[in-house]
């Protein structure tokens, strides 16, 4: 995989944590697969061994969505879900976020904003914390304890990552 | 839920410039709160106050000495806050090259009847 596809995390702003990643498709793809169902429910899965056996999507401002993972062979669940405040398709949403054992405190708000060029788009996701102190331990605690090791990790995986594997 | 709460109080403790400081000296080695004060333009009782978030979130122990009573590193709660985000960032990557595989096969793949977009 090219590095420029690489998944960058960076801070702008106190309680925020943005996360920038870029796709070999138009806009209008990447926009589907994050508000379709049946194509969320395709990648939205975290590691390996969850599918996704809930996920309800009301793509209005107001609406409501709806996920749940599950765990194939011991059956663990884990829910999120959250509201609509904005929807502008195809460049941009913003939901409310909560998990149902959340571990930080209160709601994030998630924006997704989808700029296309060139036939490349790029996703930036911003969460906003209502705790600061989470959201600067989530980065901060990253950079400074030393965890580049786990960083090689990463890039030797995204090295050795095929592009277009199909599941 | 517990678990949940604990790394919570990890996050908080972490996300201080100071605290960090005073976990980054107790890596190489244990120290006393004298010794920790020092580098710092920081009274003890201060110093001290940063190491009792340190101690609640379990990332600071007392040693033996009773004299100097030192504090030094508990390294595996910080590895377990460490794990979460490695974590975030694996499943995030994993998320993301299954959806580059999606985007592959939705663009090369002609649109189904019905899909009037």
């Amino acid at each position: 995989m090219k590095n420029a596809a690489a998944l960058k995390l960076t801070t702008p702003g106190e309680r925020e944590l943005v996360t920038t990643r870029s796709f070999d498709a138009p806009r209008q793809l990447v926009f589907d697969a994050h508000t379709k169902p049946e194509l969320v429910r395709r990648w939205l899965l975290g590691p390996p061994g969850w599918s996704m056996p809930v996920c309800e999507i009301d793509l209005r401002v107001g609406g409501k969505y709806r996920y749940v993972w599950q765990h194939d062979r011991d059956g663990t669940k884990m829910g999120m879900g959250g509201v609509y405040r904005e929807v502008v398709a195809p460049e941009r949403i913003v939901n409310t976020e909560k998990f149902d054992e959340a571990w930080y405190p209160g709601e994030a708000l998630g924006t997704l904003v989808l700029v296309e060029r060139d036939g490349q788009t790029t996703l930036t996701y911003t969460m906003r914390y209502e705790s600061r102190a989470a959201r600067d331990a989530v980065i901060k605690s990253n950079m400074e304890s030393g965890l580049a090791a786990s960083y090689d990790r990463l890039a030797e995986l995204l090295a050795s990552t095929p592009v277009g594997r199909r599941s | 839920m517990q678990a949940t709460h604990r790394l919570d109080t990890v996050f908080a403790a972490l996300a201080d410039p100071t605290r960090r400081a005073i976990l980054t000296r107790l890596a190489s080695g244990e120290a006393s709160v004298t010794e920790l004060a020092e580098p710092f333009a920081m009274s003890q009782p201060a110093i001290s106050k940063h190491l009792k978030v340190l101690e609640r979130a379990g990332l600071v122990s007392r040693g033996r000495d009773a004299q100097r009573r030192p504090r030094r590193l508990e390294p595996k709660r910080l590895r377990e806050a460490t794990r979460w985000l490695e974590r975030y960032r694996r499943l995030w990557e994993g998320n993301y090259r299954r959806l580059d595989a999606l985007l592959h096969e939705l663009k090369t793949k002609p649109q189904a009847p019905g899909d009037h977009r």
